[in-house]
């Protein structure tokens, strides 16, 4: 707990601003940050002695698609020294602008920015690399938004069996 | 059988091509290797001491499609593997069986969505199709020897 208001705290001194909000759920600290400032704060908590948050386990984003902003991106970090988890958010107002990309503070943050491209549509600024990585190459559309079908086939009971299996694509060899 | 009840003890017995081909193909019917999902696990465990697939002629499971003729999907085929399926089908020479092993090789299984091919047999033919989640190693098995029975029931102008 102590190293939630410090994280807090040390932000607050170096970047008054950034903060928009901040929360903490059953032992979870997170922090809402302006997207501008981002890198500086990623910055700041990797290098910063007392901090160190070395480890990026993962990129994730949100998509609340009747309100506006839709998107959020989520940062988990993770102190490996001092056994703290953190979570940044950063509301994203379009999804062809997000936020800067994180590889030079975090070398993975390429692929997990790849991974959220490919699912959600979120670019991230300066990514060179924004490609598909779990679908197919020819993919069109993002799935994970709100907005996609879920893309399901009726299920086959007795009583339409015969309408479901004409339409079936089967392989003939 | 044939000549040798007639003519006694001749060191000789008689049988029909067919019959001997297909004992031929159901003894030594080599899979591929072919674990995609969890269903791979059973299978493997098939092939393990317990469940010994060797008896039935399984002896080795060949890496490659061309040295392989019964291909067991084991798992759910994603959208992006569907085209490495029907690749690795058509290099596979005739005589060649396809085993569909579980609930997502059959139907789609519990995944009915967008990433997903709702049963691999909308890419290849399928020949028999084991139910489970995972099936069970004799539940691989009997769906093994139902194959076995097929073959056996198989003419020579099928695959000529």
């Amino acid at each position: 707990m102590k190293l939630d208001e410090l994280v807090l705290n040390k932000i607050k001194a170096a970047f008054p601003e950034a903060v928009e909000e901040s929360s903490e759920f059953r032992g979870e600290p997170t922090i809402v940050v302006r997207k501008d400032r981002l890198k500086a704060v990623c910055l700041l908590l990797r290098d910063d002695p007392g901090l160190r948050y070395n480890y990026l386990s993962d990129i994730v984003a949100d998509d609340y698609l009747p309100d506006y902003p839709r998107f959020v991106v989520n940062y988990h970090l993770l102190s490996i020294a001092n056994k703290h988890r953190l979570r940044l958010r950063t509301w994203v107002e379009d999804p062809d602008e997000g936020p800067e990309t994180m590889a030079d503070v975090w070398p993975i943050a390429t692929w997990l920015e790849m991974e959220v491209w490919d699912l959600m549509g979120v670019r991230f600024t300066g990514n060179g690399s924004l490609r598909r990585l779990f679908l197919p190459e020819d993919w069109q559309g993002h799935p994970l938004r709100k907005n996609y079908p879920l893309g399901y086939e009726e299920v086959q009971f007795s009583f339409n069996w015969q309408e479901i299996d004409a339409k079936k694509p089967y392989a003939k060899d | 059988m044939g000549i040798e009840q007639k003519l006694g003890n001749l060191g000789v017995v008689t049988y029909r091509l067919e019959d001997v081909v297909n004992w031929g193909r159901t003894n030594a019917m080599w899979p591929l290797l072919f674990g995609l999902a969890c269903c791979a696990i059973e299978m493997m465990s098939t092939q393990a001491a317990h469940y010994d697939a060797s008896r039935f002629g399984m002896e080795l499971n060949r890496p490659s499609p061309r040295q392989s003729d019964l291909m067991i999907v084991a798992g759910r085929v994603s959208r992006k593997m569907a085209p490495v399926v029907r690749r690795l089908y058509d290099q596979m020479p005739y005589p060649k069986w396809v085993i569909a092993m579980g609930d997502c090789a059959s139907c789609g299984g519990i995944f009915n969505n967008y990433a997903i091919v709702q049963g691999v047999d909308e890419i290849i033919p399928v020949d028999v199709y084991v139910a489970g989640c995972p099936p069970r190693p004799e539940a691989l098995i009997d769906g093994i020897m139902t194959l076995h029975e097929k073959v056996r029931g198989e003419k020579l102008a099928d695959w000529a």
